[in-house]
C-alpha cells in the first residue's frame, strides 16, 4: 500500500518536474550557453571536426590542393597496407616510443629522486638546470644539434678525445644511429618537465618514507623497492602516459634534424603525414589522412593499454 | 619519526629560507655531531658527482650556442672544442636581424603568442567558470568530448585544421595562424580554471547577484579578477606552447615566408641559407632569449604551475 503511494507521489513529483524538461533549463541557463559559446565554437571547428573529417579525408582521393577529391572507399588504406615507407614510419615511430619513453620515465625519476632529498646541494639550481631545455623551442634545439652531433661538432670530438670513436662520426646523418640521436636529443629536451612530474608525485608521498630511499645502501634500496616504488606506481601509469603521446608529437625536432633521413631511418609517422600532405610535389591529401587515421588508432590502443594498466595496479596496490 | 613539517610541502624550487651559517639549534631536531654529519658518505659523494656530469650535458648546448653565434662559420666547423670566440663577431646579430628577416619573425611570434594566449585565456576561463560551478544539459557530453579529445596528436588534425582554415579564406593570415592554435584543444586550461572556480564560496557571487548584477558582470567584475592565480598558470603555458608552436605555423605559412614565426624561420634559414651557419646561431640565441628571460624570472612559477597542474 505505502508502496504504491509512494509510486505515485513520485511519479506526481516527476511529472511536475517533465514539464520544465529540456527546453525549459535551456532558456533558463541561456547565459551558461553564452560562456560556452566561444569554447563550443572552437572546439567544434578546430578539435571535433578534424577528427571525424579525418575518417572522411581519407576515404577521398584527394591531390594537392584541389578544391575537394574524389570518393575511392578503401583504396587509400589498401594502398597503406603495402606501402613500405609507411610500416617503416611505423615501425620507427614504436622503437621511437619503445626506446625513448622508458629511458625519460625512469631517468627523470631518478634524478627527481635524488633532488628530492634533504641532502641533496643545490636543488633548486640543478631544477632550473635540467627544466632548462624545455621551455626552450624544439624546433630550435633541432637545428643546434645538427651542428653538435656533427662529424666536427663537440660531441664527435670529445668521444674521439675520449678514445670512445675512432674516427668522427656525424650521428644525424648515419642511417644506423640517427634514430638513436634523435631520441637522445628528445629525451635531453624533455627529461626536466618529467622530473617536475615525478617531484610532484614524490610530494604527496611523507617525507620520511622515502628520506633515505636511494643508494643508500641496501635498506634504502629495499625501502624503495618495497615502499617508495609501490606507491608510485599510479603516477607512473599517467606520466608514462603523457611522455607516450608527447613521444607521438616528436615532430619538431625530427623535421629539423633529420627531416627523416638519411634515407627515411628516422622518419616517424607526423613526418610521413607531412610529407605526403603538403611538401611533396604532388601532395596527396587522401592517402595522408588515410595515415594520420591509423595513426589516431594507434594513440588510442595505448591509451586504452594504459587505462587498462592504471586499473591494474589500483587493484594491485588495494590487494598489497 | 614524523615531523610536522615535512608533510605534504608544495613543490618549491628553492628551499623555504636561505640558511647561513650553522643552523641554530632547535628542539625536536637531533643537535648535529660535529665531523661525522659533515662528512658525506662514499655514495652520496658519487651521486653528486653524477649530477654534476649530467648538469654539464644540459647547459653546455646553451654555451656552445652562445659562443657559436659570436663565431664566423669557419671558426665554428674548425675551432674544435675551444669555446671561446677568437675575436667576438657582433655583426652576426646584426645580419640575422635585418638582413634575414628576423625582425619580421619575431614580431609574427610576439603577435601569434598574444593572440593565442588572450583567445585561450577568454575562452577557458569562460568555459571553466560554468562547468566548475553550474550544472547544465550537456555538461556531461562536453565533458566526454574533451577527454576523449585529451591526447589527441597534432598531425593527426592537421589536415582538417589547414582545409578548414584555407576555406575560412585565413590560410596565410595570423588570424589563421591563432585561431589554428588557440580555439581548439587546450583542455588542460579549461579543467584548470573549472577546478579553481568549483572551490571558491558561493557567497561571492550571489552577493553580486543581489547587487544586481548579471551573470557577464558578476564573472567579469567578480569571479575573473579573483581567478588571477590561475590565469598566471594558464598565461605561462599558453605562452610557452604558442612561442614554441612549429607544425601549424609551418604548415600555414609555407606558401607565405612574410608571416614565418621564430621557430618556422630558423629551419628556412637553414635551407636557403645554408652556409651561413654563424647568422643561425645568432638567430637561435635572439629567439630563444625571450622564453629564457620569461622562465627566469617565473621559474618558481613555471615549475608550480607544471606540477599543480600534474596533481590535478
Amino acid at each position: 500500500m505505502t508502496t504504491t503511494d509512494e509510486l505515485r507521489t513520485a511519479a506526481a513529483q516527476d511529472s511536475r518536474v517533465r514539464p520544465q524538461g529540456l527546453r525549459h533549463r535551456i532558456r533558463k541557463d541561456w547565459w551558461i550557453y553564452l560562456f560556452l559559446l566561444p569554447t563550443l565554437l572552437g572546439y567544434g571547428a578546430y578539435t571535433v571536426y578534424p577528427l571525424l573529417a579525418s575518417w572522411w579525408f581519407a576515404l577521398l582521393d584527394w591531390p594537392g590542393f584541389a578544391a575537394q577529391g574524389t570518393f575511392i572507399g578503401i583504396g587509400n588504406f589498401e594502398r597503406l597496407m603495402t606501402d613500405d615507407l609507411f610500416w617503416n614510419a611505423f615501425k620507427n615511430s614504436l622503437v621511437f616510443l619503445v626506446v625513448s619513453v622508458p629511458l625519460r620515465v625512469g631517468l627523470a625519476l631518478l634524478l627527481a629522486l635524488v633532488l628530492n632529498r634533504k641532502k641533496t646541494p643545490f636543488k633548486g639550481f640543478f631544477r632550473t638546470l635540467f627544466f632548462l631545455p624545455v621551455v626552450t623551442t624544439g624546433a630550435i634545439v633541432g637545428v643546434v644539434f645538427t651542428l653538435l652531433l656533427d662529424a666536427s661538432g663537440p660531441v664527435s670530438l670529445a668521444l674521439v678525445k675520449a678514445g670512445l670513436l675512432e674516427t668522427p662520426a656525424n650521428f644525424l646523418a648515419d642511417a644506423d644511429t640517427s634514430l638513436f640521436a634523435g631520441i637522445a636529443v628528445w629525451v635531453w629536451k624533455w627529461l626536466g618537465i618529467t622530473m617536475i612530474y615525478w617531484l610532484a608525485a614524490l610530494q604527496t608521498i611523507p617525507q620520511d618514507v622515502h628520506e633515505a630511499a636511494m643508494l643508500d645502501g641496501a635498506s634504502g634500496w629495499r625501502e624503495f623497492r618495497h615502499i617508495t616504488l609501490p606507491l608510485l606506481v599510479p603516477f607512473l601509469v599517467i606520466i608514462t602516459l603523457i611522455d607516450t603521446v608527447a613521444a607521438l608529437n616528436v615532430f619538431d625536432l625530427m623535421q629539423t634534424m633529420t627531416a627523416g633521413g638519411p634515407s627515411f631511418s628516422s622518419e616517424v609517422i607526423e613526418i610521413f603525414i607531412f610529407r605526403t600532405a603538403f611538401e611533396a610535389t604532388v601532395p596527396d591529401l587522401g592517402y595522408a589522412s588515410a595515415a594520420a587515421v591509423l595513426f589516431g588508432l594507434l594513440t588510442v590502443v595505448l591509451a586504452v593499454v594504459q587505462a587498462l594498466g592504471v586499473r591494474w595496479a589500483r587493484r594491485e596496490m588495494r590487494t598489497s | 619519526m614524523t615531523t610536522p613539517h615535512t608533510q605534504a610541502r608544495p613543490v618549491s624550487v628553492a628551499s623555504p629560507a636561505p640558511r647561513q651559517g650553522p643552523r641554530p639549534w632547535r628542539p625536536g631536531r637531533r643537535q648535529p655531531v660535529q665531523g661525522v654529519r659533515r662528512r658525506p658518505s662514499a655514495g652520496q659523494v658519487m651521486v653528486f658527482l653524477g649530477l654534476l656530469v649530467l648538469a654539464f650535458c644540459w647547459v653546455y648546448p646553451f654555451i656552445w650556442l652562445l659562443s657559436a653565434s659570436l663565431k664566423s662559420t669557419s671558426e665554428i666547423f674548425g675551432s674544435g672544442l675551444s669555446l671561446l670566440p677568437e675575436s667576438p663577431l657582433w655583426e652576426n646579430y646584426a645580419r640575422a636581424w635585418t638582413e634575414v628577416g628576423f625582425a619580421t619573425y619575431f614580431m609574427n611570434t610576439v603577435l601569434i603568442t598574444a593572440g593565442t594566449v588572450l583567445l585561450i585565456v577568454i575562452r577557458s576561463s569562460l568555459a571553466g567558470y560554468v562547468l566548475g560551478r553550474y550544472s547544465f544539459a550537456g555538461k556531461k557530453l562536453l565533458i566526454g568530448i574533451f577527454l576523449v579529445t585529451f591526447f589527441l596528436p597534432e598531425g593527426y588534425t592537421i589536415i582538417p585544421v589547414t582545409q578548414l582554415t584555407d576555406q575560412l579564406g585565413l590560410l596565410n593570415t595570423h588570424l589563421g595562424v591563432i585561431l589554428g592554435l588557440g580555439a581548439g584543444g587546450q583542455i588542460a586550461s579549461t579543467l584548470l580554471y573549472a577546478g579553481y572556480f568549483r572551490g571558491l564560496p558561493k557567497e561571492l557571487e550571489e552577493c553580486a547577484r543581489l547587487d544586481g548584477a548579471g551573470p557577464i558582470r558578476t564573472f567579469g567584475q567578480v569571479m575573473f579578477p579573483l581567478a588571477w592565480p590561475i590565469t598566471a598558470t594558464v598565461v605561462i603555458l599558453t605562452f610557452l606552447f604558442a612561442w614554441n608552436a612549429f607544425l601549424l605555423p609551418l604548415v600555414f605559412t609555407l606558401s607565405e615566408p612574410s608571416l614565418r614565426t621564430l621557430a618556422v624561420g630558423m629551419t628556412v634559414f637553414v635551407g636557403e641559407y645554408g652556409t651561413d651557419w654563424a647568422g643561425m646561431t645568432a638567430a637561435a640565441v635572439i629567439s630563444l632569449v625571450p622564453v629564457i628571460a620569461v622562465f627566469v624570472v617565473l621559474q618558481r612559477k613555471f615549475v608550480d604551475s607544471i606540477a599543480g597542474a600534474v596533481k590535478q
